[in-house]
């Protein structure tokens, strides 16, 4: 063996090391949270934990569906909220605005992503809750505070996503469609739309991974009572704010059942995740 | 006498300071194939693409002069652009059929019309697949992604989808540069076919192509026109210099 391949086999090993040991922060963090969260579930039984409607820990009732029900409501808000917005803003920057003004304004909504978390909640709760309150009524710390909120903070996925799929649509499809006698939004919603849905989907449902995993503007303006809300004007609580909000004094059972609602969250993730990989690998290999 | 279709006057193209047509002067008669030959940069692309005003999604484009389609000039300011490249289709070099069935395809262009009549639709695409010559190839796989068929299936189809809109003009852009010889021979039986009721205009790159079909042919040479004739005129007896060398290769 030559000196150089020995080279080439110690930075191989050592990158393999390296690489692995990124893999294997994530396998401990999931091994930990399954074998504190999980014994548990069992115990009390999967269903009461799933479809129970009370969450008082100190009673031992651990239900968490209005959780499940809250992380649900808002996340679906944000989306109605955060999808329209940003396709419309995608399309706008990739296929109606001037190149310059694109250039300039993409980079600006990627920043939006780089404003902390709890920076929005702030704002949220300075303006958006009292807005709602005095105009919807309820508290104003509510589901439709929440989705507004985190409407937006999905905005930079969307946004960015959606440009960089229908950016990857052969200018030929444009070209062909427009010979044909197409208007520019007629090739739009009829060939570039439809090129590029794959990937606009899966910037959608990162966008929706984002939504339900955001703990910190979510807990400001939510209001985080544990019931289910009756409108989207009462307050709710989402999974990650359950967490969040008790874990500094659980202890003992209440603890467990703070990691049992980690385990949910993980596998919600883990289907979003899943889906946005299969749907953008399907674009791929078209 | 033949009727004249199409009058080109004095008509010059730009990119930004670069001028890719220079002053061109001739006429177009209908239901007539026009060959367009030339070595690569002399702007035989560029004129089709101005006749449908496809230059128009480049930045920096420019015309001047006139091209006057039945007598209406196609940069005039009451001019529909839409409709005009709904009257003359263009067929690219690459086939690009659109990422959807073969039957969406040849019904895109009808369909942006809003003729949703299913009835209608089905003839449309018989009709346009027939006189494609592709009808026999597909009539069992309507249904199928476009994307699967064969590059000459392919062009065929972009061929039958102009068709489906009724067009007056075809323009043709390279169509066989990507195709074996046998789906060639196909498209130019097409092409002789379609000579009856339209007005052809063909850029090729392959003379033989051009001595092959084209009823008239023009030699275009750096953004200039350098002779038009009739084919047989310009294959055996150029008047031009340039023309003959570049028919026997010299340069191109």
């Amino acid at each position: 063996m030559t000196k150089l391949d020995k080279n080439d086999r110690l930075i191989r090993i050592s990158l393999l090391v390296v690489a692995f040991s990124a893999v294997s922060v994530l396998a401990v963090i999931t091994i930990f949270i399954f074998e504190q969260g999980t014994p548990i579930m069992f115990k009390y039984g999967l269903k009461s934990f799933l479809f129970g409607q009370d969450w008082y820990p100190s009673e031992k009732s651990f239900g968490l569906l209005p959780m499940i029900v809250g992380s649900l409501m808002v996340t679906f808000g944000a989306l109605i909220i955060g999808v329209p917005l940003g396709l419309a803003s995608a399309i706008f920057l990739t296929e109606f605005s001037h190149r310059r003004l694109t250039r300039f304004l993409k980079p600006v909504i990627e920043l939006l992503a780089g404003i902390p978390s709890v920076v929005y909640g702030f704002i949220g709760l300075m303006f958006l809750v009292p807005f709602i309150r005095e105009n919807f009524g309820g508290p104003g710390l509510s589901v439709l505070a929440a989705s507004i909120i985190l409407g937006i903070m999905i905005l930079p996925t969307v946004i960015s996503i959606a440009i960089d799929s229908i950016r990857a649509v052969p200018d030929s499809y444009r070209e062909g469609s427009i010979a044909l006698g197409a208007t520019k939004w007629q090739t739009v919603r009829m060939v570039v739309l439809p090129a590029a849905r794959s990937g606009i989907v899966a910037g959608i449902i990162l966008g929706m991974g984002r939504a339900i995993g955001e703990t910190m503007a979510v807990i400001m303006v939510a209001g985080n009572a544990a019931d289910i809300p009756g409108s989207i004007l009462q307050p709710v609580r989402t999974l990650t704010s359950n967490i969040a909000l008790e874990m500094g004094y659980a202890s003992g059972e209440h603890r467990e059942a703070l990691f049992a609602t980690g385990v949910i969250l993980f596998i919600i993730i883990m289907i979003l995740n899943t889906i946005a990989n299969l749907t953008s690998a399907r674009q791929k290999k078209r | 006498m033949k009727e004249i279709a199409i009058q080109v006057r004095n008509f010059s193209h730009y990119y930004g300071s670069h001028q890719s047509l220079k002053n061109l002067n001739f006429d177009v008669y209908r239901h007539e194939i026009l060959g367009i030959i030339g070595p690569a940069k002399s702007g035989k692309s560029t004129f089709l693409a101005c006749l449908n005003r496809l230059n128009d999604l480049l930045p920096g484009s420019r015309v001047e002069g006139q091209i006057l389609v039945d007598g209406q000039d196609i940069y005039g300011p009451e001019v529909d652009v839409v409709a005009l490249r709904r009257k003359i289709g263009m067929v690219f070099a690459t086939p690009v059929p659109l990422p959807m069935s073969i039957y969406e395809n040849v019904v895109y262009g009808v369909r942006l019309l809003g003729k949703n009549n299913r009835k209608e639709l089905d003839q449309i695409v018989e009709d346009s697949l027939e006189k494609a010559g592709l009808w026999n190839e597909v009539k069992d796989r309507l249904q199928t992604s476009a994307l699967k068929l064969s590059g000459g299936q392919q062009q065929r189809l972009c061929i039958a989808r102009i068709l489906a809109l009724k067009p007056e003009y075809i323009l043709l852009d390279e169509p066989t540069s990507g195709l074996d010889p046998i789906s060639t021979m196909k498209i130019e039986d097409s092409l002789r076919m379609l000579k009856k009721d339209y007005t052809i205009i063909l850029v090729t790159n392959n003379t033989k192509q051009a001595a092959r079909v084209a009823d008239r042919t023009a030699f275009f040479l750096m953004g200039e026109l350098v002779e038009i004739d009739d084919t047989r005129v310009i294959f055996t007896r150029p008047s031009d210099k340039r023309t003959e060398g570049y028919l026997e290769g010299k340069f191109g």
